[in-house]
């Protein structure tokens, strides 16, 4: 059913993002309970290869692998260990040489989860590589928006800001248009991708238009100092026409929820009082990231190198 | 394979007459054992009060279900009850390819102090009950565990004893014997059928369409 | 001198439309005789049966790397990759370390080349010193030393003042200039061809614009100035289509195109290989197409290589770290053949855009099979087929899109000065 690397959500088809998203809501439960813990992956070592910092989704892994009682192994560098002259092959062969069951794998660069995959034994979970792909955020993007609406076919989804440089914009495209949602997207020009309406969206310049009935709104963090200046004015301008606040969304659906994969630029991209309360689901966002992981791990880690039919209980 | 020493396991395929394929037991012949089941629960328990029901998907669930609907019908008591999904604890998982899909888990409350049953469709090596007893734990500290199966095959690989069988069906390992009908719709009818076994190894017991 | 008959191959000449069966006797380093049923004489035989018998092809395009980085290339692996694909002369980049900016440099490269080249190698100097864009080279002395052309290549001449001015000074000593068109402040961080293919891989774009741009400031320089304008490794549609119209109006402007140009699409860079990796960057299908029909009116003059060998562990890194280029010269035949097998070019059309065209843009007096003329020739094999394999081939590195493909056509024999430096089935043998 799912391959053996979960390296982005352009090769997903619908039903592997549907046995993922059952399998999150499952492992939801087992968050709730007062023992959070499952001897699931038991003597299973999962490694955090992260070559670019990043607390938040580190963290989610190493909860996610921990609550399947695996070891969790940070191995994080910063992102310099190339620069040392090590290749990325290198890496890998070293790492392959710890028998990892996993290897979950950020990177600034896009591609290096795939370079690694291609190396290595081990299944690869791409945690983000550059502004490629980052597949677990899109999916707890889609469970959460699975849970809000209770569906996702259908729906009118609009992503809004550097569409160009995000890995979360991406995955969040395939994903939503996998699960038969409608995407749009509204930037201005320079952050729109080129050709990016191959992969079947629209792309809008005016954020009123692009929001318009829509059902989900996902609002993207402003790189202030990689932008500013090259790819729009000012911020002041930026959040003036793209910043998403109460009378804007307006347009949107009534019911209409907005997302942020976090952390948000409080009155750049988002108004303060909407990353707090409802309609933002910003902070369901961050409690299914953990379950969702639990689940790529479950269904990934470990497994046998070669895929087989789902093992057949015995009573 | 050493029989334990629990009296209920003690089958052999020489001892009892050998079930042919087919329906092995109707819906009203499994209402009749639950029926049954349910009176000995009452006989062996003075409080039935503290009484948690904890059926193992899929084929446990309408069996528990139907369990409390006797216990209330007979002794006009309401048990708790609860879904327990094992797949987490089972101990086969990190040896075979594809990872079987989550059941439900809803425990409605914890399991401290309570005489908890645990319900299964088809009692077989033993590993899925020793994975619910491991589950279990993760709820609480129950005063005591019973297990019932409606069906019991034998071939037990662990020394775990069912304390409520529906029914005794001797069978080769290559065969199969399952839990016909369950499912969400808890009045649809069920059965218990035997499969002649495909030459594969002894599997059964998931429920038809799980 | 040895004396070598090719038996029974076909003889195509573009310099002089000859398309022919017909056996070729080569005495004393030139070509001695060309007709049907020839005597050996007593000579080497070799038997060229199903084989194309051409003009050595003339690779406008190199890196041989040395001085300065042999362990990606240096000039005998690369003179054998060379002679492996049928080359008999190569054109070869001043980007060395030391820089080819000095007839020093010049004369070392020509002395090595003479030692340990299996082909001949011709020298581009740089244009300006240290590939620095700023200072113009010693154009007059670098020719007097060996230099066929002049280029920064992809150094990239920024400033267009002194852009014009090389143009204008490279009349003194009458060379081509050879551009390497890219706009860097448009490329900037571009890795990959801008479009829908770098917005899937997430990676920087390179716009096909920035190509567009600097080839229309360069035709517009070469024209105000008179001057020989080369355009290296033509990628875009664009540029194709404003040589095509500077061709037109009469200016003295020629092109070249690579063989991954012709046949791989950005497509190929989606699995993030970075031997895939070149610069200007694999282009979308229609650049493709415009770039091959370009070739085949004629708009592009020649193919080249852009052999660029870059060691294997340069090439395992992050895509954005790995340094551009692929090696070529030993897969550019069976890569092109692609061409004549689509029916767009005759076997005759093909040659000429390897050999005799290349000759002509840095005035070389080869990419001819005539009696009397020297003895430079290929001896090629349209459908052989073959895996090709980069640990097995003569170049130091192993930096190919096509490593472990299954290719058809194979050079099986070159000849140099009428001397067999190459052989399919013996390998290099001199010197």
């Amino acid at each position: 059913m799912i391959g053996r690397d979960l390296l982005g959500i352009e090769d997903l088809e619908r039903g592997e993002i549907e046995l993922i998203l059952e399998t999150a809501e499952r492992m939801k439960e087992v968050g709730r309970r007062e023992v959070k813990k499952v001897p699931t992956l038991r003597g299973r070592t999962i490694v955090n290869l992260f070559f670019e910092p990043s607390t938040r989704t580190r963290t989610s892994f190493e909860i996610a692998g921990k609550r399947l009682s695996a070891d969790v192994v940070n191995f994080s560098t910063s992102g310099s260990s190339l620069k040392k002259a090590e290749s990325i092959l290198d890496t890998a062969k070293t790492l392959d040489a710890m028998d990892p069951d996993a290897v979950v794998v950020r990177h600034q660069v896009a591609g290096v989860p795939k370079q690694i995959a291609d190396a290595l034994d081990a299944p690869v979970i791409n945690a983000g590589d550059g502004a490629h792909e980052h597949p677990t955020q899109a999916l707890l993007d889609l469970l959460t928006v699975w849970e809000e609406k209770e569906r996702v076919d259908g729906l009118t989804v609009t992503i809004v800001g550097d569409i160009l440089h995000s890995r979360v914009a991406r995955s969040n495209i395939y994903g939503f248009l996998k699960m038969g949602a409608e995407v749009r997207l509204a930037a201005p020009p320079p952050m729109i991708p080129p050709g990016v309406e191959a992969l079947g969206v629209k792309s809008y310049t005016s954020l009123r238009e692009a929001i318009d009935g829509a059902d989900v709104v996902m609002v993207l963090r402003i790189q202030k100092e990689r932008l500013e200046g090259a790819f729009f004015p000012s911020i002041r301008e930026y959040a003036a026409t793209f910043g998403l606040d109460r009378a804007k969304l307006r347009y949107a659906k009534d019911d209409a929820i907005v997302m942020h994969p976090g952390p948000v630029n409080r009155g750049v991209e988002l108004a303060h009082d909407l990353a707090d309360h409802r309609p933002s689901v910003i902070l369901d966002q961050v409690r299914n990231g953990v379950a969702l992981r639990m689940a790529v791990l479950y269904l990934l880690a470990g497994r046998a190198p070669k895929d087989g039919e789902p093992a057949e209980e015995e009573r | 394979m050493p029989s334990d020493s629990a009296p209920q396991t003690e089958l052999t395929e020489s001892s009892v007459p050998h079930e042919g394929p087919g329906v092995v037991l109707d819906d009203r012949a499994i209402q009749r054992s639950l029926m049954r089941i349910a009176h000995e629960i009452v006989e062996r328990h003075d409080d039935l009060t503290g009484l948690y029901l904890v059926g193992i998907p899929n084929g446990g669930v309408p069996l528990a279900r139907r369990l409390a609907a006797n216990l209330r019908e007979i002794a006009d008591v309401e048990t708790l009850l609860g879904v327990l999904d094992t797949t987490l604890y089972r101990d086969d998982l990190v040896s075979r390819g594809e990872r079987p899909p989550l059941r439900r888990t809803e425990m409605p409350s914890a399991v401290d102090d309570r005489i908890v049953i645990l319900v299964d469709d088809v009692a077989h090596t033993g590993r899925t009950i020793r994975a619910a007893m491991d589950a279990l734990m993760d709820f609480g500290r129950p005063r005591a565990v019973e297990v019932v199966a409606l069906v019991d095959r034998g071939h037990r690989e662990l020394p775990i004893r069912i304390d409520y069988v529906g029914k005794n069906i001797p069978s080769q390992r290559s065969e199969k014997v399952v839990l016909r009908g369950a499912s969400e719709d808890f009045e649809a009818p069920l059965e218990v059928v035997l499969l002649p076994g495909a030459g594969g190894g002894a599997v059964e017991g998931r429920g038809e369409g799980a | 001198m040895s004396r070598i008959l090719i038996r029974g191959g076909r003889v195509l000449d573009p310099a002089a439309e000859r398309d022919e069966l017909a056996d070729v006797r080569i005495e004393g380093g030139h070509v001695a005789a060309v007709g049907a049923q020839l005597d050996a004489q007593g000579a080497e035989v070799l038997d060229a049966s199903g084989c194309w018998v051409t003009p050595g092809f003339v690779d406008l395009h190199t890196h041989l790397r040395e001085p300065g980085q042999e362990y990606k290339e240096d000039i005998a692996s690369g003179g054998r990759a060379a002679a492996a694909g049928g080359f008999t002369s190569v054109v070869c980049m001043a980007n060395t370390q030391p820089v080819n900016d000095d007839p020093s440099v010049t004369d070392y490269i020509l002395d090595r080349a003479r030692q340990d080249s299996p082909v001949h190698v011709h020298p581009v100097a740089a244009a300006t010193r240290r590939l620095e864009g700023g200072v113009m080279t010693e154009m007059s002395a670098l020719v007097e030393a060996g230099a066929v052309a002049f280029s920064d290549d992809g150094h990239t001449i920024m400033d267009s003042g002194v852009m014009r001015r090389v143009f204008e000074y490279s009349r003194l000593v009458a060379r081509p200039v050879i551009v390497h068109a890219e706009d860097r402040t448009l490329v900037r961080d571009g890795v990959v061809n801008e479009g829908p293919v770098s917005t899937r891989l997430g990676l920087p774009g390179n716009p096909a614009v920035a190509e567009a741009v600097h080839v229309a400031r360069d035709l517009m320089l070469a024209e105000v100035t008179g001057a020989h304008l080369h355009v290296a490794h033509v990628s875009t549609a664009e540029a194709v289509d404003l040589i095509r119209r500077a061709r037109n109006r009469g200016l003295h402007v020629t092109a070249e195109v690579t063989p991954h140009h012709l046949t791989l699409t950005d497509e190929a860079t989606l699995g993030y290989d970075p031997n895939t990796k070149v610069a200007p960057p694999l282009r979308s299908a229609e650049d493709v197409r415009a770039c091959r029909e370009g070739l085949v009116d004629g708009t592009l003059d020649a193919i080249a290589t852009d052999h660029a060998p870059h060691a294997v562990h340069e090439k395992e890194v992050e895509f954005t770290a790995a340094p551009p280029g692929l090696i070529g010269l030993e897969t550019a035949f069976a890569v092109v053949m692609d061409l004549v097998r689509s029916g767009e070019l005759t076997p005759l059309q093909l040659v000429a855009r390897l050999a005799t065209n290349p000759a002509s843009v840095i005035g070389l007096g080869a990419g001819r099979l005539e009696e009397g003329g020297v003895a430079d020739l290929a001896v090629v094999d349209p459908e052989r087929s073959w895996t090709y394999d980069p640990a097995k081939g003569f170049s130091k590195s192993r930096n190919s899109p096509w490593a472990g493909r299954r290719l058809a056509g194979r050079p099986v024999g070159t000849l140099v000065g009428g001397r067999l430096v190459y052989h399919v089935d013996r390998g290099v043998l001199v010197p």
